[in-house]
């Protein structure tokens, strides 16, 4: 078309005295914005390619480059804003839906944002976890809810299978083919490192990466790709996902000429063939018919490991979550609206499903109120910041948490939310070989373990401030937590006072 | 002995490490002003091919050709770093000739420069390796 | 164990060190007629040109000798090996014993037969330092002397390199049809020759010097008369060899040694421009007279002497010479199929033969160029490399990947 509607986002301010022409960011450019021009002897730009990843500012060696938000706009309207505005050009001319990346940006109420935390004071002493145990490890399964014993009155050890977490965060789906290899790799390391657990997603697993089998959560998803005996043994539990939290209700769509060899060879499915993934599992139409793929697969895994059911936070999750615990299910992972992916629909991401915090505390005062609480671990994702964001968790009922964002934040990844183009310039959301490459797994894992590290000081910090010394005594424990800012339907859903109260 | 090693997989291309070393052995404080418009004459020097790029430097041979060709007595192993005196190098390039890996190149002053692991400048280590954006150059022990 | 070194230059020094890498003890005694500290010696065109001095020009540290526990004997001559005896004769009758001794003589200046050459009285050849010495009295300061040499082989072009800025003219004569023949081909020749005419420098080929009618007068077999102030020797050199041949050495133009460094006589050992080496490039055996051959030579006697295990066996021609910011390297053996590249200011021959890349020229463009010395030392069969990438230019992008690993993830 003739006439451009639209307007680079971003402008490349490069600083004339400071730029050494390196040319660095012409190297590591995947959008090709820089390049030397010989006759000018200086770095030139191309801004309309744009995405805004850093990857220039953040290796350019004299700080020459910095990237800004255009200031061109539209006479201002709050209503029709510069973006609305594009996005009607985009399709106008594009005819088709909008995709985007990662979780749902728009301007909604972070409730994380709206809880604040206990402290001890005088009546019941804090704890300094320095000096004194604070347990942050954790179980994650049925508990049993009666202790039986022999004719000798030992104990009888029947539980059921469980994942053993030395720290409450684990990482959340997130596919090969979706990330890279080393992606993969950094997360698997670290999960062995830390004692916890990554997640396949449903792009099966990698045959480099059975080694991280005990520390590996394998997907099963509605296009069930590379499922088969071997992998649902190799990893250490097996995740039924129903929906994700970027996109309730709808399947995914890896399109056939990102499905390489090794992708292809990993999906089980033909190289250069689009991996469709189903809207809804096709044999699942009722908890029933849940249930019945629960033990399909603990039987195909003879019953020693945990079953996750996955389903994104969506309007009656409640009920669905006490469905799921009724379906012998040992693990429900919910996933808030917030939560993250390769590609999705925008107004999909951006409009459908609830905030994490109000789906968790529902589902876990529903399966309170219905006694049915201990049949499952609660294990929840969609945005989950920092440890404060855990803690506050935990408080509200979860188990443990997923994190997958500031997971590929630790990995390099600055949001730019282009992962459907598969170009990522920091190796995480691509294929292409020499983007691949700029993913150390060295590196890679030790800022993930690094991350851990210190939320797990963090949480004991904050535990030990409310005089809390293990997990266990902060699950559920909505005493610890106030609201600010929140009318009484939302303090009524969460289950907590009012700050002042 | 540590040396720089290359761990070729991980090489980005990014020439970084060209950068770094020219302005380590610049003397100077301050990189703009060290490598602003001018050629820069590194010691370590990154090959470019398909796919595969990798940066090399001096090896530091325990056997070293250069040092056993060299016509002044410049080069020299000093705790097992190849250096080399500029003072008594005369640039007739019997280094370049024996330098099975390519690591011996010319510098503005005429003398020859290579790799001295940094041990002459202010930095003390490798700033190749410090530098390096993927680890794809080591500084360690093998 | 006693050893005796003969020589103070590259070899010698090879030997001392090649002996100290194997045995801390033993005494050395280092005996050499000129009466300098071990210097490089080509470093004397160097130092006419003044881009070294005589401190400078210093092989090894000031402290060498007593760092290495070596005993010198400097401007003493020997006049003979009494190998029965296990004993070195010096000049004045007085003797050394040893129990290993290392021939390390070098070469002297051969001065073919010139009618009236002796009544020449400004002359030297150009070899050590004392000839430089000699040379820059010679010329003095003013700049204001016609010099001829005679010889344009590297000896000639180096010493003509030293002295161009202290000339008034500079002739050089040789009886070959170009310059450097022994190190260039014939496109290299004429490149270098018109880059030094360029500088000044005036070449009169495929003709010799019948006569010198006056002490500053030559007249040549082609009729051509040159007036001169200073003349410099420089037609080639001839191997040092009559005491390895007094005591029973094979000699053959130069001492004959095996990898080892070691002669036909027990306890005998010979390195540098003195020997006859194999050279692996054309496979044949041939007086290699150039200085890291020497050294390695040197230290595979000294690490032998001592009683270690060292062998030298990939000798062959290699030589790096700039020439007034013309830089040049040359390997191996010329003779195969040839890959040539040349430009405005370079020239680029590879030599390819049998799967082997037996020798190069780069001139202008060096950089790297140790990297097809590597293929001609290792004899890497070239099949095994990308030949079309090291054909662009020296590169390690060339080697397998295992052999790349190999280079740069391993130690050396």
């Amino acid at each position: 078309m003739a006439i451009e509607y639209l307007y680079p986002q971003f402008e490349v301010l490069r600083n004339p005295d400071r730029c050494i022409a390196c040319r660095v960011c012409e190297r590591q450019c995947a959008e090709e914005v820089h390049h030397y021009d010989h006759d000018l002897k200086k770095m030139v730009s191309d801004e309309s390619k744009c995405v805004c990843c850093h990857r220039c500012v953040s290796l350019c060696p004299t700080r020459a480059l910095k990237i800004t938000k255009t200031n061109h706009q539209f006479r201002e309207n709050a209503n029709w804003t510069g973006e609305v505005i594009q996005e009607v050009y985009r399709q106008a001319e594009s005819g088709g839906t909008l995709l985007s990346s990662m979780g749902n940006p728009k301007d909604y109420p972070i409730y994380w944002d709206k809880i604040l935390i206990n402290a001890s004071q005088v009546t019941n002493p804090s704890i300094d976890p320095l000096r004194e145990p604070m347990e942050i490890r954790t179980y994650l399964g049925k508990k049993p809810t009666a202790i039986e014993r022999d004719e000798n009155g030992k104990i009888i050890p029947n539980l059921s299978p469980r994942l053993r977490l030395d720290v409450p965060i684990m990482f959340s789906a997130m596919s090969y083919g979706s990330i890279s290899y080393n992606a993969h790799e950094s997360l698997a390391r670290a999960s062995r490192n830390m004692g916890t657990f990554y997640n396949t997603g449903e792009g099966g697993l990698h045959e480099d990466f059975y080694q991280y089998g005990p520390n590996t959560i394998v997907q099963v998803a509605s296009g069930r790709f590379g499922v088969e005996k071997d992998y649902l043994n190799a990893g250490a539990a097996v995740e039924i996902k129903i929906g994700q939290g970027a996109k309730p209700g709808i399947g995914g769509h890896l399109p056939g000429a990102k499905v390489a060899a090794d992708i292809s060879r990993t999906r089980m499915i033909p190289e250069g063939t689009d991996a469709i993934s189903p809207a809804p599992h096709h044999d699942i139409y009722s908890i029933e018919d849940l249930r019945q793929l629960v033990y399909s697969l603990k039987e195909a895994t003879a019953y020693k490991k945990p079953i996750i059911v996955k389903i994104s936070a969506v309007h009656n999750v409640a009920a669905i979550a006490s469905g799921i615990a009724r379906s012998g299910a040992d693990i429900i992972a919910i996933d808030g609206y917030r939560g993250g992916t390769g590609a999705a629909p925008t107004r999909i991401r951006d409009n459908v499903g609830i905030p994490i915090e109000l789906a968790l505390a529902s589902v876990d005062q529903r399966l309170r109120d219905e006694g049915i609480r201990d049949n499952v671990s609660i294990v929840v994702g969609g945005s989950i910041r920092n440890s404060a964001d855990i803690v506050k968790a935990i408080a509200l009922g979860a188990d443990a948490v997923y994190i997958a964002t500031a997971a590929l934040l630790s990995l390099g990844c600055h949001l730019c939310r282009t992962c459907q183009k598969g170009k990522c310039n920091w190796g995480i959301a691509t294929q292409r070989p020499e983007l691949v490459k700029r993913l150390n797994p060295d590196i890679g894992s030790e800022r993930l373990e690094n991350l851990l590290t210190a939320w797990s000081h963090e949480i004991r910090e904050m535990m030990g401030g409310m005089g809390i010394n293990s997990i266990e005594a902060l699950r559920g424990n909505r005493l610890m937590l106030r609201g600010i800012g929140l009318n009484e339907k939302e303090l009524e859903i969460l289950g907590i006072k009012h700050a002042g109260e | 002995m540590k040396r720089v090693y290359v761990n070729e997989k991980w090489c980005l291309g990014c020439h970084l490490c060209e950068y770094n070393c020219a302005f380590a052995n610049s003397g100077m404080t301050d990189m703009v002003k060290a490598l602003k418009d001018r050629d820069i004459f590194p010691r370590i020097r990154v090959e470019e091919g398909d796919s595969i790029n990798f940066a090399v430097s001096c090896r530091h041979c325990d056997n070293p050709l250069c040092v056993k060709g060299c016509i002044s007595g410049a080069l020299s192993i000093q705790d097992g770093v190849i250096s080399i005196d500029s003072n008594k190098c005369v640039g007739c390039f019997t280094c370049v000739l024996s330098c099975p890996y390519g690591c011996i190149s010319t510098s503005e002053s005429g003398a020859v420069q290579k790799c001295e692991l940094c041990t002459k400048n202010a930095d003390g280590t490798p700033q190749c390796v410090a530098g390096c954006p993927n680890n794809a150059i080591v500084f360690e022990e093998r | 164990m006693k050893y005796v070194i003969i020589g103070n230059a590259t070899a010698a020094i090879g030997t001392v060190e090649g002996i100290r890498s194997v045995d801390q003890e033993g005494e050395i005694v280092l005996i050499s007629s000129e009466p300098h500290f071990t210097y490089g010696r080509p470093l004397i065109s160097y130092l006419l040109l003044g881009k070294t001095t005589e401190d400078k020009m210093h092989y090894r540290p000031d402290n060498f000798y007593e760092a290495n526990r070596v005993t010198t004997m400097l401007g003493r001559t020997v006049t003979r090996i009494d190998k029965n005896a296990k004993k070195i004769v010096l000049e004045n009758g007085e003797s050394v014993s040893y129990d290993k001794v290392a021939i390390c003589t070098g070469s002297r200046p051969f001065v073919p037969p010139m009618e009236g050459l002796d009544s020449v009285e400004d002359q030297t050849s150009f070899m050590t330092l004392d000839d430089a010495h000699r040379l820059a009295g010679l010329l003095g300061d003013q700049k204001d002397k016609d010099v001829l040499i005679i010889g344009a082989g590297l000896i000639g072009l180096k010493c003509a390199e030293g002295i161009l800025h202290l000339s008034k003219s500079l002739t050089i004569i040789d009886m070959a049809p170009r310059i450097l023949p022994n190190v260039l081909d014939e496109y290299g020749s004429s490149f270098l020759q018109s880059y030094l005419e360029g500088l000044g420098m005036k070449f009169y080929l495929s003709d010799s010097v019948a006569k010198f009618s006056t002490p500053h007068h030559a007249v040549c077999k082609s009729g051509l008369e040159l007036d001169f102030d200073v003349l410099v020797v420089a037609v080639g050199v001839r191997p040092n060899t009559q005491l390895a041949e007094e005591i029973g050495c094979e000699v053959n133009r130069g001492i004959l040694v095996n990898t080892r460094s070691e002669t036909s006589v027990k306890d005998v050992y010979a390195a540098g421009d003195c020997t006859v080496s194999h050279d692996i490039a054309a496979d044949t055996d041939r007086i290699l007279a150039i200085l890291p051959n020497a050294y390695q030579q040197g230290e595979a006697a000294g690490v032998n002497m001592a009683g270690g295990d060292k062998v030298f066996d990939s000798a062959f021609p290699m030589n790096a010479s700039g020439f007034l910011g013309l830089h040049m390297i040359t390997a191996g053996s010329y003779d195969g199929e040839e890959y040539v590249t040349k430009t405005a200011d370079s020239y680029k021959k590879l030599v390819v033969r049998d799967n082997k890349l037996v020798g190069f020229i780069l001139i202008g463009d060096v950089d790297r160029g140790g990297i097809y010395t590597s293929l001609i030392r290792d004899q890497v069969p070239l099949d095994t490399i990308n030949f079309d990438l090291i054909r662009e230019h020296p590169q390690l992008m060339a080697f397998a990947k295992s052999e790349r690993a190999k280079k740069l993830a391993q130690p050396h």
